[in-house]
């Protein structure tokens, strides 16, 4: 089917001044994205898939920009051993970082290209899969595209995490970078991501995970408020391996966070979570799609948002259960708590079994605090504002429990913190 | 300590009158209790004393230890010394019970402008506490009330009075869904905070509890007024023939 005219147009105007990287061993992959591309399209207001959201300013071809904060970054993840790999406007930056070497490990970047890399198996192909039966065409985009990125092998298990800073300085910036992850059979990494990025940013994360292999993500998206991002996991999971994703957003005017996760081999393990907090100005959609194609694995989605003064909240998450998917475990919650009448959420929670032995359970809910906890609180001596505080930790608990190292939960639950009491100044 | 004069409440929402013109005192280092049939506005009263919201005071005073408490919030009541022990205590999760009071204790510190207490002198205090009510650490470490039997809510709500060290205690039904040992830590819990300086307001419809926790004054409530007011001889009487007479003998 040809594209509409309006499409053509908007897809030239935002590649027009992009350059296809040539050469080495992506420069296939990076040729077929740009031919899906151009197939595709890029999303628009009227795409079913972007009913919630409006994508204008994540594909618009000039970026608009967006103020750099002024106050320091607060630091997260900075008490943690691990290893620094530093992004500033999408650009490597190797005086920040640290020695890209770890034992278990071993980590190449995407624009250093060689002829022949690991990464050719996976790099856009998880993307091409994800592709089916949604269109994300953003994500084709920076298979294209992409101007770096980690290539990351996992083959034991590294004593620390590799820890991926993205910084932003430059009010203008427009960052696509494309990393490839590749966890060995019985191999464990722990990912971290933290960090504003661009005022446009395109990420994404292909991951592959061979049986028994185990990988932890988790990421903090920085708080710039103007700043834009769309981000995609894809992540392939093998025979009793353990993936589990966690991302906390504290502001951002616009953020897509999409996660497509496949089971294809069995008992394996998959876990996607999320809490974002908004004020304002402030629009964060979720977007999950989960694929059963094997026996007996396990799915839990969860996803958390705290809205107030007008702030959106978008989640639309999908369980697909294969014929042969037997014995599947899926698990989905998306809960928002608003904080004023002002604020949104929207969610479109999605089964879909064509397996007859499975547990599969969803659930949406949208609520205020409970008057009556918060009168509990105050009449104990709390004030309004730290019980209110006390309630909405309580309330993305269990999505920070998704993360299974503790002291990474206590980092994310400062950062919460952090952010209310500024709230509250 | 407490002093309610002529106190009015009808229900924001409705135009229904709920206090129809209560007067109450009660003296530091007195036990007060209150008696009436359901539905007489025991537990309205002591909301309204809190700062709940939904009511709307017609008319009336409140003042604890000489101050006004009905233009204050919740939490100011609080730490001027006024403890409401729920006759349901509300379940939270996702709040750690121990977190719960280690903030109101140190909420109330604060506003009263005295040191916070150290995460070490609280633990020690808490676990010393919680020993006496037979509360185990298993239930501090849980959220808020969360899987609590309704026995041991009730003591949780004892708990959290003798943390707090209020001024004033309104123990609203503290005593129904104990057991009887459970009720003799409730009462011991209250006798040992028993003191010059602080009052008690203990809203009950058993004598029972009235037998652990001997009460100064009785006072009969009834359709939102106190009918009548006595010695710990008026529970017995109204154990032994109930309401009804009472009404009448005021009517
Ligand atoms: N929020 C409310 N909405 C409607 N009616 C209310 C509300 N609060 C109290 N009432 C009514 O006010 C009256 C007094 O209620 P309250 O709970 O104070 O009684 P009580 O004396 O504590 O009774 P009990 O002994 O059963 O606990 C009742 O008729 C009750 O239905
Ligand atoms: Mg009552």
């Amino acid at each position: 089917m040809a594209l509409p005219q309006p499409k053509i147009d908007a897809l030239e105007a935002r590649i027009a001044g992009l350059t296809l990287p040539e050469g080495g061993w992506s420069e296939a992959a990076r040729k077929d994205a740009l031919s899906r591309l151009t197939a595709m399209g890029l999303p628009h207001a009227r795409d079913e898939y972007w009913k919630f959201t409006r994508p204008a300013k994540l594909v618009e071809a000039e970026v608009t920009p967006a103020t750099v904060l002024d106050e320091d970054e607060m630091p997260i993840f900075d008490a943690f051993d691990r290893l620094k790999i530093v992004f500033v406007d999408g650009v490597f930056d190797a005086e920040a970082s640290d020695d890209l070497s770890l034992e278990g490990v071993s980590i190449d970047r995407l624009a250093e290209s060689q002829d022949i890399h690991w990464a050719k198996d996976i790099y856009g192909v998880l993307e091409t899969r994800g592709q089916d039966p949604v269109e994300r065409s953003l994500a084709a985009l920076n298979t294209a595209f992409a101007t770096d990125g980690l290539l990351i092998h996992v083959h034991g298990k590294p004593s620390k995490p590799i820890s991926v800073i993205y910084r932003h300085e430059s009010e203008t910036s427009d960052a696509v970078l494309h990393h490839v992850v590749k966890v060995d059979a019985g191999a464990e990494a722990t990912i971290l991501e933290n960090g504003p990025a661009a005022a446009r940013f395109n990420n994404v994360m292909e991951v592959e995970i061979a049986d028994t292999g185990k990988l932890h993500h988790v990421r903090a998206q920085g708080r710039d408020h103007e700043r834009r991002a769309a981000t995609h996991v894809f992540a392939r999971l093998g025979k009793e391996s353990v993936f589990k994703t966690f991302t906390l957003t504290v502001n951002g005017v616009l953020t897509r966070n999409e996660c497509v996760l496949e089971f294809t081999g069995d008992d394996a393990v998959g876990h996607v979570a999320g809490a974002c907090l908004g004020d304002g100005d402030f629009h964060h959609d979720d977007t999950v799609f989960i694929t059963h194609d094997a026996v007996n694995c396990e799915s839990r989605q969860v996803f958390k948002k705290v809205l107030r003064n007008g702030a959106v909240g978008v989640f639309q998450g999908k369980i697909l259960v294969k014929p042969d998917a037997q014995q599947t475990d899926g698990y989905q919650i998306s809960q928002s708590l608003l904080l004023d009448d002002d604020s949104q959420f929207l969610a479109k929670p999605e089964l879909e079994i064509y397996a007859d032995d499975v547990a599969c359970s969803h659930g949406s809910t949208s609520g205020a605090i409970d008057e009556d906890s918060l009168f509990y609180l105050r009449a104990r001596g709390v004030p309004r504002g730290m019980a209110e505080d006390l309630m909405t930790i309580a309330f993305i608990a269990e999505a920070v429990l998704e993360v299974e190292d503790e002291a990474l939960q206590e980092e994310i639950n400062a950062r919460v913190e952090a952010w209310l009491a500024r709230r509250r100044d | 300590m407490l002093e309610i004069k002529n106190l009015q409440v009808k229900l924001e929402e409705e135009d229904k009158q709920i206090l129809k013109g209560v007067d109450l005192t009660v003296e530091a280092g007195k036990v007060h209790a209150i008696m009436g049939p359901n539905g007489s506005g025991k537990s309205t009263l002591s909301y309204v004393l809190s700062g709940r919201d939904g009511y709307e005071v017609t008319d009336g005073t409140a003042t604890l230890a000489g101050e006004d408490i009905l233009d204050m919030e919740p939490e100011e009541r609080a730490a001027a010394g006024l403890f409401l022990a729920f006759q349901y205590p509300v379940e939270i999760p996702g709040v750690g019970n121990m977190t719960f009071m280690r903030t109101a204790v140190n909420s109330q510190r604060k506003a009263r402008g005295q040191e916070e207490m150290s995460s070490t002198d609280f633990l020690k205090l808490v676990r010393e506490k919680a020993k006496e009510l037979k509360i185990d650490a298993d239930m501090l470490k849980r959220p808020v009330n969360v899987g609590f039997s309704g026995g041991e809510k009730k003591r949780n709500e004892i708990l959290q009075m003798a943390m707090l060290e209020p001024k004033m205690c309104i123990l609203d039904e503290t005593d129904s869904g104990l057991d009887v040992d459970a009720m003799r830590l409730v009462a011991d819990g209250v006798n040992a905070l028993r003191d010059e300086g602080r009052g008690f307001l203990v809203i009950t419809h058993y004598q029972r509890l009235l037998d652990h926790i001997q009460p100064d004054v009785v006072h009969i409530m009834s359709n939102g007024r106190i009918i009548k007011t006595g010695g710990p001889e008026l529970a017995l009487e109204v154990e032994k023939n109930g309401y009804e007479h009472l009404k009448e003998e005021v009517a």
